[in-house]
């Protein structure tokens, strides 16, 4: 029998955890922390006498101690930590390919068929600009409840998911797109009924497809979403940016994108929808960007040699050990524990060869910075290829050492495992964050001891994402070297913009806001013109934090960043997605081109989305003048 | 008096956090006594683990004097709304009560029987009961919205408990940066979300509802 103080019997488990609590509790009275009331103070203790587990403190816990102090001491931010998961001991899952269904019934119509069960908010642009309906794919993706193991040391896990009729995964299915072949999918909302979620999760979605040139009514709005038992019929024509504009009729070729994600986007939940599974990729190709390392770009083979990567950071209860989620944050949300495609820290057995992989941020709040790190060899540079910046191929790629990522943001790399085989090397995020402001700033804080907390952690000190196991002897690689490598150019930036607007990233009182105001289905800010080019300035307001910046429809490029030029390479590139630094203000150039309606701006820390740092916008025939929306 | 004493007396007196103290001193002090293994902890049900985690149950005091568990009489079984304020703040929280004043007409006779509005007091030491009154009279708040206070400490962990804090210290202590949101959400049902107070009151309505509807039975008699 085990009592606890109030000579309670109390379970062996629980006793443990007491156990690990009172040590915890003798470290932080070591680090200075002399009494028990200063613990309730700080809201180390919880409510039932648990000390907080220190890996998982909350920033609500460390606020207030620390106010008499001159120290800065940086908080952190979550719920109490997971339980201890091996690592690298399941093989890294791969999506499967989405596949096509020959039919939907009812079949699909360009006016929404709300008598069937349809959510849209407009018929199909597309038919009218004479693209084909129904087009010549189409897809059947229903969302559901489904039970996943995200790591041997846990229990199953009830995620949200994707089922294309023939797998349901989360991540969902990957699209194989092709550029000139429009497709449809009829997204349907299966999910389980309210009071069923599991404790967090809205039954009601949206799916946006992120980073698509898209007509409005498909693009998968906030604003858009639709209840358990109705369906949306979303048109994706695969087109280039200018087949309706400015290069009719096919569009602009350095327009072309690659990768592209999925993702629900239910205006306030959206952070919980996608951190129940709620994401995936698509992939698009054309005659340059094949998928087939013998043609084109020679860019290594879809997909055995191209690999799509979902990064996600999450929290698991430690006494249920199921997935959980801060209800109560308004800052952001930091896992402990890290997944690569819906797994904590796979490994993945590669050849000694060229292999293109997609990186992905679907946050909820954590920003990356990749390094591959030989543990055997730690002062190792290992650099790397960056191919693409948001799933746009650059103009060559760029040899980098690492690079870093926020959420919702891509990038393409290329890794030879040439130089590595027969050895074992890790994909390591190295880059400190602590708490939804992003990553820790120089000189920002200390730890308990008064030590600076550093931006970046030394070789084999950060996380450790996934593993490489390398093979050894002479394989096939008929890809091509990006040392030698060129792809598309960038379009022109020299277009005098008809208007320049300004958006000041802000926070009053806690309330995310964008020029002060908040998020709202029913108000839209500003009217762009169709077809015109504008330049956007983003300015940060909120002192320390970042923010990672996206904007639907059309991509931008970085003019500049405090007035000067973007001062990383893979940054003169194509955007859908711009980290707003501390004190920053970046300059946008935008063509809006070929389809009309609604889309947000909206920072894609997904809690801080939640909480009104989104504003909606449309596209019409004559543009306003709005400078400040 | 006893550590078991203590923290009955805590619980008696609504004092969190005492029964927590007793409890890590006996952590501490290792009375726990070993024994035989017995049967794990049986795992809560999402529904519990977020009241543990997010709602303790501590007792507030209404603008009617009147003693309220925040969990039990509160939260439990509700759609709510809940934010933070003070009644001499004159920076935000002007804004935001006539803001969710505004928001309580609008949903006319749901406020009090599908919803619940709750507002606590940042100084409840300096907001008794009938300075809330007066400020809930100022403002035109109906039945269905009520106005709290309590024991600083308890004040403390809710507003921990429930987010309204600012990860960095030195704006979390000054009081007119105070986190202005409106959280929403349905306690049954595991639906949570917050909006900020400043938001459009139409807004809010429609947001609220969002997790309200569900609440409402369809069969409940509305005359």
């Amino acid at each position: 029998m085990y009592y606890n103080a109030l000579g309670e019997r109390v379970s062996r488990r629980r006793y443990r955890e007491m156990l690990a609590a009172a040590k915890n509790r003798r470290e932080l009275i070591a680090a200075g922390l002399h009494n028990r009331r200063d613990l309730f103070k700080m809201g180390l203790l919880t409510g039932t006498g648990m000390l907080v587990a220190k890996n998982g403190l909350s920033s609500r816990a460390w606020a207030q101690p620390f106010q008499q102090g001159p120290q800065n001491i940086c908080a952190g931010a979550g719920l109490p930590a997971s339980p201890p998961t091996r690592s690298f001991i399941v093989p890294l899952p791969i999506m499967p390919v989405a596949q096509t269904v020959s039919s939907l019934t009812p079949a699909p119509t360009i006016a929404p068929n709300t008598g069937a069960g349809e959510v849209r908010a407009a018929p199909h642009q597309a038919p009218a600009l004479g693209f084909p309906f129904p087009p010549p794919k189409l897809y059947r993706f229903t969302q559901q409840a489904i039970q996943v193991s995200q790591s041997p040391d846990l229990p199953l896990q009830t995620v949200w998911g994707y089922n294309d009729g023939h797998h349901a995964t989360s991540p969902g299915p990957t699209y194989a797109a092709h550029y000139g072949v429009p497709q449809l999918t009829r997204n349907i909302n299966a999910l389980p009924p309210l009071s069923q979620n599991g404790g967090f999760g809205m039954p009601s979605v949206t799916t946006h497809l992120h980073n698509a040139h898209n007509p409005s009514e498909s693009d998968g709005n906030p604003c858009d979403f639709y209840e358990i038992g109705h369906f949306c019929d979303q048109y994706y024509p695969n087109v280039l940016a200018g087949f309706n504009s400015d290069h009719q009729p096919n569009g602009d070729i350095n327009e072309a994108l690659s990768t592209l994600w999925y993702h629900d986007h239910r205006v306030d939940f959206t952070s919980q929808n996608t951190y129940k599974g709620l994401v995936g990729y698509y992939l698009l190709f054309n005659q340059f960007d094949t998928g087939n390392e013998e043609t084109g770009f020679r860019l290594p083979s879809f997909p055995q040699f191209d690999v799509p990567l979902v990064f996600a950071d999450k929290v698991y209860d430690p006494i249920s050990k199921q997935l959980a989620f801060d209800l109560f944050s308004l800052d952001g949300i930091m896992g402990d524990k890290f997944l690569v495609n819906g797994q904590i820290q796979p490994f993945f057995q590669v050849e000694p060869r060229r292999y293109r992989f997609r990186l992905l941020d679907t946050g909820p709040s954590r920003f990356y910075e990749f390094f591959l790190t030989d543990l055997n060899n730690l002062g190792a540079a290992n650099p790397f290829w960056v191919i693409g910046n948001d799933g746009n191929l650059l103009p060559a790629p760029v040899q980098v050492q690492s690079v870093r990522i926020g959420v919702a943001e891509r990038v393409d790399v290329i890794i030879d495992f040439s130089q590595f085989a027969g050895k074992t090397i890790y994909l390591e995020n190295r880059l400190n964050q602590l708490n939804g402001m992003g990553p820790v700033n120089a000189g920002q804080c200390t730890d308990v001891n008064g030590n600076p907390v550093p931006t970046m952690l030394a070789a084999g000190q950060g996380n450790l994402l996934m593993q490489f196991r390398v093979g050894s002897g002479h394989v096939q690689d008929d890809s091509g070297n990006p040392a030698t490598q060129t792809f598309y150019q960038l379009p022109s930036t020299d277009a005098e913009p008809r208007i320049t607007r300004t958006f000041k990233f802000d926070r009053l009182n806690g309330q995310w806001s964008i020029n002060g105001q908040f998020m709202d289905c029913h108000t839209f800010r500003f009217q762009v013109q169709q077809n015109s080019v504008e330049n956007w300035v983003l300015t940060n307001a909120t002192g320390d934090w970042t923010h990672p910046i996206h904007i639907h429809l059309e991509e931008h490029q970085i003019l500049s960043r405090n007035r000067q030029p973007p001062p990383l390479a893979i940054e003169r590139s194509r955007k859908d997605v711009t980290q707003l630094h501390p004190q920053e203000r970046v300059l946008l150039f935008f063509r809006f081109r070929d389809w009309l309606g609604k889309y947000p701006i909206h920072c894609h820390n997904v809690v801080h989305e939640d909480h009104a740092m989104m504003g909606l916008w449309h596209v019409q025939a004559e543009g306003d003048d709005v400078l400040v929306p | 008096m006893s550590l078991a004493g203590l923290a009955s007396f805590a619980q008696a007196s609504g004092i969190a956090g005492i029964a927590g103290i007793a409890q890590a001193a006996g952590i501490a002090g290792g009375l726990a006594q070993p024994g035989t293994a017995e049967a794990e902890e049986a795992v809560p049900s999402p529904r519990e683990r977020i009241r543990r985690l997010y709602f303790p149950n501590v007792v507030l005091r209404t603008q009617d004097d009147k003693p309220v568990r925040f969990y039990d009489d509160l939260v439990k079984d509700k759609a709510v709304t809940i934010n933070f304020f003070f009644a001499r703040c004159e920076e935000i929280c002007p804004l935001v009560t006539s803001n969710l004043a505004k928001v309580q007409r609008l949903l006319g006779d749901r406020v009090g029987r599908d919803l619940f509005m709750n507002s606590i007091s940042l100084k409840p030491e300096e907001d008794t009961p009938a300075k809330l009154k007066a400020y809930a009279e100022m403002h035109g708040a109906r039945p269905g919205w009520t106005f709290l206070t309590g024991a600083p400490a308890d004040v403390e962990l809710l507003r921990r408990s429930l987010g309204f804090t600012n990860p960095s210290a030195k704006v979390d202590k000054d009081l007119n940066q105070h986190i202005g949101n409106v959280r929403y959400g349905n306690e049954p049902l595991m639906l949570w979300a917050a909006c900020p107070g400043q938001a459009r009151a139409e807004w809010i309505v429609e947001s609220v509802s969002w997790v309200m509807q569900p609440a409402a039975k369809p069969a409940m008699a509305r005359g």
